[in-house]
């Protein structure tokens, strides 16, 4: 819901501990639709974001509901923390009409213009220009609005990456390019696709500060981000920031991930996961007690159970959805 | 009323968008300081200034991407591609993404967006400078897809195309470019996108032209003797404009498409099996369909000017289907080829 969207948005702009509940639900929306897949209650494929949910919510926390954000088809996790709901979420995986655009989408399609989602890309890269594009808009009408690309390293091989970001950089458009580098471009590690370990070198090529940030920290995502984005909103032009993170879960429902080096993933969820990190912090600075930690755990599970209640009792999307929105109708004046 | 070439007709038609409205933004390869490489774009930089008017790096995926980002947040964007083939490595964001973003945003976004691409074969430019590939585009919901045939129709379908909240592809025969004529300017010249234009009446046969075809067409009925013909400017080709064709051909009962890209696969077996499905048992003879054989776009001057229908050929074919109620045979299909 719009409104209910929007309210969530402001609370992961302002307060950390809405952050921290955030990440929370997202991992715990993740797991919970990856049982609904294995359980057989949707059909299709999915891609989760476990593992980065720092990212998530760090960049979220950094923008502003008026600026534009593309993301990708492992896109749950963004959508969440810009505030779309579990039941957004939920519904439309499951194709239900309470589903953020009507059941038609699927897990890769996603989409709330009100706090700033264009539709989730499922080709990749595809966003990256487009971002550029949002940011135009801002240029040409002069307002101070900006816009975030978040994509994957594996789309940093692209053509859309090298045409997006060059374009940004000879028009110096007020865009942020961040890319979740979580080592693996679908089932392949990025040293087999990519002759560079960090991708911000990339942003030499075109000209543009870069910057890599622990993309397990979401205070590191969100200071980086929010400074990026006051260097685009300045008129000084885009930046690119690697968010070194790491993908818990496969490429996709079917992928195991039998691929990853003995112990890689251990490795990262005992020792990097954002979560645990991220409370670990806020429990020292005395901003969180264990017992709102227990409490944040309960409501977040009880809010998904709902979710997947409520999406379960809504309708299918109608065969008449099929036909609706493909053509805008025609606007008098324009 | 004023004479102007296509180039000139679709410069104004930019310019007059651009002053309505300022959201209508242009950029394209070398469309600004040069005012594009046909001059379809002069003198828009002078009046509009380098925010809205801008060229381009040669990177179509990159500033088509862009559009289709800025159409998604309140501009008007039109993008010129030079030529048609260069869409090619830029398709996904007009065929997957603008095409799709109303859809995927349940109905809450709309994509204004207009590219238009110079087409065709005629000026030498080679296999991979002269195709149509209007192909490539119908068959995709969400997406409009129009062709001008000179400048009347240059001018008002690229106006319709801006003001369109969808994104329309507006294609433009690049050997019509220097095509004169007198062209109607101003807001009663939009030509509505999903209509066509029935440009020359008469009684035996319809002819179906698109883009450079038009004027093919109206040549081919010109040099009839014996019969006449209803020609139809498709204008658009999707969707095309049912309602007319067949009004038409239910005159006439016979109906041509001329087409300037390869038999195989072409805008003209959409129209021909419609019209023959709706008419069936009231045609006088079958559907025709006159096109170029399926060979890439050859060079050399005189291959160029066969792989084109021309009148001449257009009007042969149509004498042979009226007087024997069948289908003549391709001219590569008869024993002058290969020897």
């Amino acid at each position: 819901m719009t409104s209910e969207a929007i309210a969530r948005r402001e609370q992961v702009r302002t307060d950390r501990v809405a952050r921290y509940e955030r990440m929370v639900e997202i991992r715990a929306l993740e797991d919970r639709v990856q049982e609904l897949f294995a359980e057989g209650l949707v059909h299709g494929t999915t891609h989760t974001a476990q593992g980065q949910e720092a990212v998530a919510v760090g960049v979220a926390a950094a923008a502003r509901a008026t600026d534009s954000v593309t993301c990708t088809y492992r896109g749950h996790g963004v959508a969440l923390a810009l505030g779309l709901t579990p039941l957004d979420v939920i519904g439309e995986i499951m194709g239900r009409t309470v589903g953020s655009i009507g059941g038609v989408g699927g897990s890769m399609h996603l989409c709330e213009p009100a706090v700033g989602l264009l539709p989730t890309f499922a080709i990749v890269g595809a966003g990256i220009p487009v971002a550029a594009g949002a940011a135009l808009t801002a240029q040409v009408r002069g307002t101070d609005t900006a816009a975030v690309a978040v994509f994957g390293d594996g789309s940093s091989n692209i053509g859309a990456f090298h045409e997006g970001l060059n374009l940004a950089a000879i028009w110096s458009l007020p865009v942020v390019f961040v890319c979740e580098n979580n080592q693996y471009g679908e089932y392949s590690r990025i040293n087999l696709t990519t002759p560079i370990t960090d991708l911000a070198d990339r942003a030499t090529s075109y000209g543009m500060p870069s910057q890599i940030v622990d993309g397990q920290d979401p205070d590191a995502v969100h200071a980086a981000t929010e400074k990026a984005l006051d260097h685009a909103r300045a008129g000084s032009g885009p930046t690119l920031l690697e968010m070194k993170t790491y993908r818990y879960a496969g490429h996709s429902r079917a992928d195991t991930a039998p691929y990853r080096p003995e112990g890689e993933f251990e490795d990262w969820y005992d020792n990097r996961d954002p979560i645990n990190g991220f409370r670990a912090r806020l429990e020292a600075e005395g901003t969180l007690t264990p017992e709102q930690v227990d409490a944040i755990g309960h409501e977040v599970a009880a809010r998904i159970e709902a979710a997947v209640t409520d999406a379960e009792a809504s309708p299918r999307a109608g065969i008449e959805t099929m036909f609706a929105n493909i053509v805008a109708p025609a606007t008098e004046g324009t | 009323m004023a004479k102007m070439r296509m180039n000139q007709a679709i410069s104004a038609a930019l310019a007059d968008e651009m002053r309505a409205d300022p959201d209508v933004v242009m950029f394209g390869e070398d469309v600004a300081v040069a005012g594009g490489p046909f001059k379809t774009s002069d003198g828009l930089l002078a009046e509009f200034g380098p925010s809205r008017v801008r060229d381009t790096p040669i990177s179509e995926m990159g500033f088509l991407g862009a559009a289709v980002g800025a159409a998604s947040t309140g501009l008007r964007p039109v993008v010129e591609i030079m030529f048609i083939e260069f869409l090619g490595v830029a398709l996904d964001q007009l065929a997957t993404e603008a095409a799709k973003f109303h859809y995927l945003s349940g109905g809450k976004l709309t994509v204004p967006l207009t590219v238009r691409a110079s087409t065709g074969a005629g000026l030498g430019f080679g296999t991979q400078h002269s195709q149509t590939l209007e192909g490539w585009l119908i068959g995709t919901p969400g997406l409009k897809v129009a062709v001008a045939s000179g400048p009347q129709t240059g001018y008002g379908l690229l106006r319709a195309a801006i003001q369109d909240d969808n994104p329309v592809v507006v294609l433009e025969p690049r050997v019509r470019y220097s095509t004169r004529a007198e062209v109607n300017v101003g807001d009663d010249a939009v030509i509505p996108l999903g209509v066509a234009a029935r440009v020359a009446d008469g009684n035996d046969v319809t002819i179906v032209g698109l883009g450079g075809t038009v004027l093919t067409a109206l040549d081919a009925a010109g040099r009839a003797q014996g019969w006449s013909a209803d020609v139809i400017d498709l204008q658009t080709v999707y969707p095309w404009d049912r309602a007319t064709v067949l009004e038409s051909v239910q005159r006439t009962g016979r109906v041509v498409t001329v087409e300037e890209n390869p038999f195989g696969g072409g805008w003209g077996t959409d129209i021909t099996s419609v019209v023959g499905a709706e008419l069936f048992g009231r045609l006088a003879a079958p559907p025709l369909r006159i096109t170029a054989p399926d060979v890439p776009v050859p060079y050399g001057k005189h291959l160029e000017a066969r792989y084109v229908p021309d009148a001449e050929y257009v009007t042969a074919q149509i004498d042979h289907l009226v007087s024997h109620g069948e289908l003549p045979p391709h001219w590569w299909d008869d024993g002058e080829v290969g020897q």
